[in-house]
């Protein structure tokens, strides 16, 4: 596979503030790639230094094989769509989107039809004589993806673009630019600081905080193998468990902890990075990774007792607020809409359970990760 | 609303009905009564087109009065070449923590009189000045070059004394211009120029407009400094009507070009207007 662009251990330092710390990464040509990161982790400036906008402190950026160090930004094969999307409201929308076609210098009827075939590749047919704040938000955001696309730029650098829609338009909007990327072909790396925006679109997903990549994988194992505890607590949900490695026992050719909870809760858990006897270790459980009533018969299972506190119905993705007997440990359990657990009521005594393979442990680092994140949301 | 007269509105608006009659539309209906009458042969005053007919027949009037709008013209668009520059600099380039000073540095020169600013302009340049002293010290020079009295000079300094009014305006059409257009018509293949002539300078028409509109006006209405830093040979139309008034004791003449001056004022502008399409209304908010 070829690679369209790739960052070499790349810096980025205002004064003494590092912004972007050592990041590197390849993506492949045709890939969607996103970067998920909280609020002012260095996801902008990292896309700035793609785009041109800043030089790298140190590191190196390559597109297409081609060293990118001081070239400028309109000399760039790549295109950047910008978090408030930048459109020209001194142009109309056919003006918008042949700016960039004009720059170079192409002929008049070519950027006529050129326009036209890209608005209609986006879903706006004849638009061209509109002006930009007759738009709608989504129309906006159409026309703002054409103006980029239309130069046919090697890579598409998206910041945040649907960040300024309401939530129902942005969960279309999703599932339209995943539709477009695949239909165009084109390069994307889109950043956002929700995940969901991220895991629905994306081939591969960077875990971006505080400057630094921490995981760099498919959606699916960010989500169920996160390699750090802020992958865990930044990719969807999860309920996070104090817990002391007891023993340590090969298991059918498996290492798997025999772990104690503060509450006293005794656990076994599959084991999959590095753990010692007596470590003090955070407990990822994701809500659904928890049944409610697990039937007796079922061997193997983690069970414990919790005391429902209340519950927060929401369709398909109910849940269970819950704490454990005679402490203040707030867990989260999902709730199937099956009308099998329709008697649970808030104050009720309820016996759940957990399989060993879908706990996650990480060996707590001093306070390294205390305000990298929340549980809940 | 009760029929009857809105006192609070007669209250409010009064002071500026008065202040708008008793010293704009009353002056200037009178200039215009006093512009359509002359002494007949017989030395008496009456009804008369002839203060208008002079200016046509005499070359010298309206050739100073073509000149007076062509310079006028010409220092506009200078000042607008030169402050546009200096505003964006100030607004896009350096950091936020030095605009408002960089702003007052450029501003500080208007706190003293226009006349005090004038007299610095021509201890510079004149035959005796400090920029003939050092070309003389430097051997650039052989002999004292006079450079005031020329229409450089007086162009150069109109220019100096609008600066700040176009200066303004442009400052706060810029402060409003979005730095994501800038980067995203230069990230879209722009470079320098088409940024400027595509992006920025239709975002400050209006601004550029309101501040052209008071820069052409005020130099059209300038009489200091072409009378202090301009050629003998070569007059600014407000000092034909000076000239008029107090030379020539001539009050109907000299209503008559101040006249001729308002309507050429208000074309220009008219013509300006009409050409960036802009609205008088919505330049001036
Ligand atoms: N020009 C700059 N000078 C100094 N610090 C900067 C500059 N630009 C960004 N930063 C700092 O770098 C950090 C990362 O900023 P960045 O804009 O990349 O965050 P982000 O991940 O895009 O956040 P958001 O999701 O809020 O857009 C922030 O702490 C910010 O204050
Ligand atoms: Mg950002």
């Amino acid at each position: 596979m070829q690679t369209d662009l790739s960052v070499v251990r790349v810096m980025k330092k205002f004064q003494d503030f590092t912004a972007v710390d050592c990041v590197s990464f390849d993506v492949e040509k045709g890939k969607f790639f996103s970067i998920l990161g909280p609020s002012g982790c260095g996801k902008t400036t990292l896309l700035r230094m793609i785009s041109g906008f800043f030089e790298p402190t140190s590191g190196t950026i390559e597109i297409n094989g081609r060293n990118m160090a001081g070239i400028p930004p309109n000399k760039r094969p790549v295109n950047l769509i910008f978090q408030n999307l930048a459109l020209f409201p001194m142009m109309n929308v056919g003006q918008n989107i042949a700016f960039g076609l004009e720059r170079q210098g192409e002929k008049r009827h070519v950027i006529q039809t050129k326009t036209a075939q890209m608005l209609e590749r986006v879903g706006l047919p004849g638009f061209e004589k509109k002006k930009v704040d007759q738009l709608s938000g989504g129309q906006r955001q159409r026309v703002a993806i054409a103006r980029s696309l239309i130069l046919e730029p090697a890579v598409l650098l998206l910041d945040e673009p649907l960040g300024a829609l309401d939530l129902k338009l942005r969960e279309q909007m999703k599932i339209e630019l995943k539709i477009l990327q695949t239909q165009v072909g084109t390069t994307f790396v889109y950043i956002t600081h929700d995940q969901s925006e991220a895991l629905v679109m994306s081939d591969h997903v960077a875990v971006m905080n505080k400057g630094r990549f921490e995981q760099v994988d498919t959606p699916r194992n960010l989500y169920s193998k996160p390699s750090t505890p802020f992958v865990a607590r930044f990719v969807g949900e999860n309920n996070q468990w104090d817990a002391r490695v007891i023993s340590l026992e090969e298991h059918q050719g498996r290492q798997v902890a025999a772990i104690m909870t503060p509450e006293g809760n005794q656990f076994e858990a599959l084991v999959q990075g590095q753990l010692t006897p007596g470590d003090e270790i955070d407990l990822f459980l994701r809500p659904e990774a928890i049944v409610l009533e697990p039937d007796a018969a079922i061997e193997g299972l983690n069970r414990f007792f919790i005391i429902v506190r209340s519950i927060l119905f929401d369709g398909a993705n109910s849940r269970i607020l819950a704490l454990l007997p005679e402490s203040d440990r707030e867990i989260q359990i999902s709730l199937p809409q099956t009308r099998q657990f329709d008697h649970i009521a808030p104050g009720d005594r309820v016996e759940a359970g957990w399989s060993p393979e879908s706990g996650m442990m990480f060996v707590k680092e001093k306070n390294m990760y205390k305000d990298a994140g929340t549980v809940t949301p | 609303m009760k029929p009857g007269i809105r006192w609070g509105l007669v209250i409010f608006i009064s002071p500026v009905l008065a202040w708008l009659t008793l010293l704009i539309v009353l002056p200037q209906v009178d200039m215009f009564i006093m512009a359509i009458r002359a002494e007949n042969p017989l030395g008496e005053m009456g009804f008369s087109l002839g203060n208008f007919k002079l200016f046509f027949l005499e070359p010298i009037y309206w050739r100073t009065f073509a000149r007076t709008a062509i310079f006028s013209v010409l220092v506009t668009f200078l000042t607008f070449l030169i402050t546009m520059p200096v505003a964006f600099y100030i607004t896009k380039v350096v950091s936020p923590k030095f605009q408002g000073f960089l702003a007052v540095l450029v501003l500080m020169p208007f706190w003293v009189s226009e006349l005090v600013r004038v007299y610095g302009w021509m201890i510079l340049l004149r035959e005796s000045g400090v920029i003939n002293h050092f070309l003389l010290k430097f051997g650039v020079l052989e002999q004292p070059m006079e450079m005031l009295y020329n229409d450089v000079a007086m162009v150069m300094g109109l220019v100096y004394t609008s600066m700040l009014f176009m200066l303004v305006p442009l400052l706060s059409a810029l402060e409003s211009l979005d730095n994501n257009l800038i980067e995203a018509a230069y990230d879209l293949g722009g470079n320098v120029w088409s940024i400027a002539m595509r992006i920025v300078i239709p975002h400050c028409l209006p601004g550029i407009v309101s501040g052209s509109i008071v820069v052409f006006m005020l130099t059209l209405g300038n009489y200091l400094t072409p009378n202090l830093m301009g050629g003998k040979n070569g007059l600014w139309f407000t000092e034909q009507i000076y000239n008029q008034f107090i030379a020539s004791f001539n009050w109907n003449q000299g209503s008559a070009f101040g006249f001729l001056l308002l309507i050429l004022s208000s074309g220009i502008i008219w013509l300006g207007l009409k050409l960036t399409h802009q609205r008088l209304g919505k330049v001036v908010q």
